[in-house]
């Protein structure tokens, strides 16, 4: 059971990958759906092995990413 | 209060702080320094904010923020400052926000000279910055004038949402003449729900300029143009003398309105029927009434101290109804009138070049 | 589970118009999480610039004033002056803020001003697109200097923090980057910092964040944080360059 939960807004998300290689657990990539502007917004692909780290969501420029965990390790 | 002696630029100072004025934003130019002074005395012993920018250009800019913010606010500077402060001017008039804009009008173009002119005249009533944009431009003829016109132009600024400039000169502002200022005159309390305050359980307020879909900034453009048109229906504002049985009308404003009076009061004196009709409000312009005055045995006589600026809107009024003449000095000259005299007596024995 | 990340209430729900991978987006949300986590988001106005941010006032849930080129400081005194217990922030990019607004930033740096200045460097105008900045490096190739920026023709980068630490006005001055999550939040308490010394009064408060114009610069999102890691912070050193209450024990 993951330990975290990445949520996409499909819409904002601009197909950039900065969450991507932010990420340390390898957990999203480009997914293959299109949103209305053409961009393919990534996925969590790995969902399983997310911890929540946010670090992802702190590199995104377009505030994409909202971010759960089940026992916050910081903040 | 009693009648002071007071100079024109002084008195235009107080008559501001009197409207309430909550921030002057300046930078030091000849022949408008008085104002900053006054400020700098006066403004913040009486609660409000005086402050020397780096430029005229940070001045207006200030002027755009405090007028955004919902303060009275103002800044004075004399021609090439205010040629420097048109990207302002013009980012104001574009943002719908009230602010009074004095200029102490020297001669020009360039750095020019520091004694009185109307060189600026152009600049005032056409726009001056980029855009289609107009100000109301109101031009005191006296001391008295300085102190009133201002406390109207705050309240212009406010009613229409719009910079106001007072386009005065050094010798308005220099002189001393007796002035009175009301004893119990309160600023009006003007509501500014549009201002960036803070968006304290409201949606948030934008002061905004940039308007980049074509179809949107024209409907934006054409409401602020109807904005102009109601502010030409109801705001002119002008003064006439001995129009009506007058061969001769003189027409000018400010200094050279009170040369022109002094010349007709000579040509009256000499039989001559010399009439006099003054603009208080040169933005709007008041169009419509001296067109009423034009006919064809009639003729026009515009003084100015610029090379012919305020003639084209007379021109424009009276629409080839009569003859227009220019009675001008320049390069910080004042006409005398006896020079007015001697054109008006060139044109009624038929020697006046149109 | 618990949200542990999400939109700040600072920002609006207007998608940014930013070029992908733009890291101005990031440094927005930086600014709406400063604001949020300091309750003043009723208090505030923002100041936007000219140049990519010009939109800013979309994007911003907090009142705004749209300014001319490089005149933000200039706007932010007028507001501040007049509401002196409003916070006031300027959100201006390199050209804005390092060329034509090199009057008003010194100025209001040299009054201390108190207001809270968000600076964003990519060493390129990107709006108009691509042209050199004052803080293009030496070698940089732009628009308009297509065969790479030399010292002969065109002089050298300016270090604004560096330059405004000359002046007695600023109470905080601070180079951060946004090329990795580390940086960034790193930049974030920065900016965070910037807006508690102007809540305090300290005067004149500056954050100069390093960003990424990977369409200009002709890179790849990922491959342009690389690119301003390697040539940008040798240029430009990060740091704290005055900080008023290092003394204080903070």
């Amino acid at each position: 059971m993951a330990r975290g939960e990445v949520l996409v807004n499909q819409e904002l998300c601009k197909e950039c990958s900065l969450c991507i290689t932010a990420c340390p657990h390898n957990v999203l990539r480009i997914g293959k759906s299109m949103n209305t502007k053409g961009y393919h917004p990534v996925e969590a692909f790995a969902p399983e092995r997310c911890t929540g780290c946010t670090l992802c969501a702190v590199m995104c420029p377009d505030v994409v990413l909202t971010v759960r965990r089940k026992s916050p390790e910081r903040k | 209060m009693a009648r002071v002696l007071m100079k024109g630029n002084e008195a235009l100072s107080e008559a501001a702080i009197r409207a309430g004025l909550q921030a002057f934003y300046g930078y030091p130019i000849t022949p408008q320094n008085e104002v900053p002074g006054y400020m700098a005395e006066h403004l913040p012993l009486r609660g409000g904010v005086y402050l020397q920018a780096e430029s005229e250009v940070a001045a207006i800019n200030m002027v755009y923020g405090a007028a955004g913010a919902g303060a009275r606010v103002m800044t004075s500077s004399s021609s090439p400052g205010i040629s420097l402060k048109q990207e302002g001017i013009s980012y104001i008039a574009a943002a719908q926000l009230p602010c009074v804009i004095v200029n102490v009008v020297r001669s020009g173009p360039g750095l020019g000279g520091i004694q009185p002119s109307q060189g600026d005249y152009f600049q005032a009533v056409k726009g001056g910055g980029h855009g289609d944009y107009r100000l109301i431009v109101l031009a005191p003829g006296n001391v008295q004038e300085m102190a009133d016109l201002t406390t109207l132009a705050f309240d212009l600024a406010d009613k229409w949402r719009n910079p106001v400039m007072i386009l005065s000169d050094g010798i308005l502002g220099q002189m001393m003449e007796p002035v009175e200022f009301a004893e119990d005159q309160k600023p009006a309390k003007v509501e500014k729900p549009w201002a960036t305050t803070g968006a304290q359980g409201r949606k948030p307020n934008v002061v905004n300029t940039l308007d980049i879909i074509a179809e949107q900034a024209e409907k934006n453009l054409g409401r602020l143009l109807e904005k102009y048109e109601r502010i030409k229906e109801e705001e002119v504002r002008w003064q006439e003398a001995n129009a009506e049985d007058a061969d001769v009308i003189l027409v000018g404003y400010g200094t050279s309105a009170r040369v022109a009076r002094s010349a007709m009061e000579l040509a009256r004196k000499e039989g001559l029927k010399v009439g006099l009709f003054r603009p208080i409000t040169l933005f709007p312009f008041p169009e419509k009434q001296l067109q009423a005055l034009a006919k064809p045995d009639r003729s026009f006589v515009t003084v100015e101290m610029s090379a012919g600026q305020l003639i084209e809107d007379v021109r424009l009024a009276v629409n080839g109804m009569s003859p227009v003449y220019l009675s001008n000095r320049l390069g910080g000259m004042v006409p005398t009138p006896e020079d007015v005299l001697s054109k008006i007596r060139d044109i009624l024995e038929g020697r006046g070049k149109a | 589970m618990k949200t542990v990340f999400e939109r700040p209430q600072a920002l609006t729900e207007v998608p940014m118009h930013y070029c992908p991978g733009c890291t101005h987006g990031i440094i927005h949300r930086l600014v709406g999480e400063a604001i949020d986590s300091l309750g003043i988001l009723g208090d505030t106005i923002g100041v936007a610039s000219v140049g990519c941010s010009v939109f800013a006032y979309d994007y911003f849930n907090c009142d705004m004033q749209q300014a001319a080129h490089g005149r933000a400081p200039a706007v932010a005194t007028g507001i501040k002056r007049v509401l002196p217990e409003k916070m006031v922030f300027t959100y201006q990019g390199d050209g804005d803020l390092a060329s034509i607004g090199m009057a008003e930033i010194v100025h209001a740096a040299a009054r201390g001003e108190n207001i809270t200045v968000v600076f964003v460097n990519n060493a390129i105008y990107g709006m108009t697109s691509g042209q050199m900045a004052p803080t293009s490096l030496i070698g940089q190739k732009t628009a308009t200097s297509p065969r790479g920026r030399t010292v002969e023709e065109m002089g050298y980068p300016i270090k604004m923090c560096e330059l405004l630490a000359t002046l007695e006005g600023p109470s905080y001055l601070a180079r951060v980057s946004s090329h990795d999550a580390r940086h960034v939040l790193q930049a974030g308490k920065a900016i965070k910092k910037a807006f508690e010394m102007q809540q305090h009064n300290k005067g004149f408060a500056m954050v100069e964040v390093l960003s990424t114009c990977n369409v200009n610069w002709g890179l790849s999102p990922v491959n342009a944080l690389k690119w301003l890691e390697e040539n940008m912070i040798p240029q430009y050193p990060l740091g704290v360059f005055r900080d008023v209450t290092a003394k204080e024990g903070n």
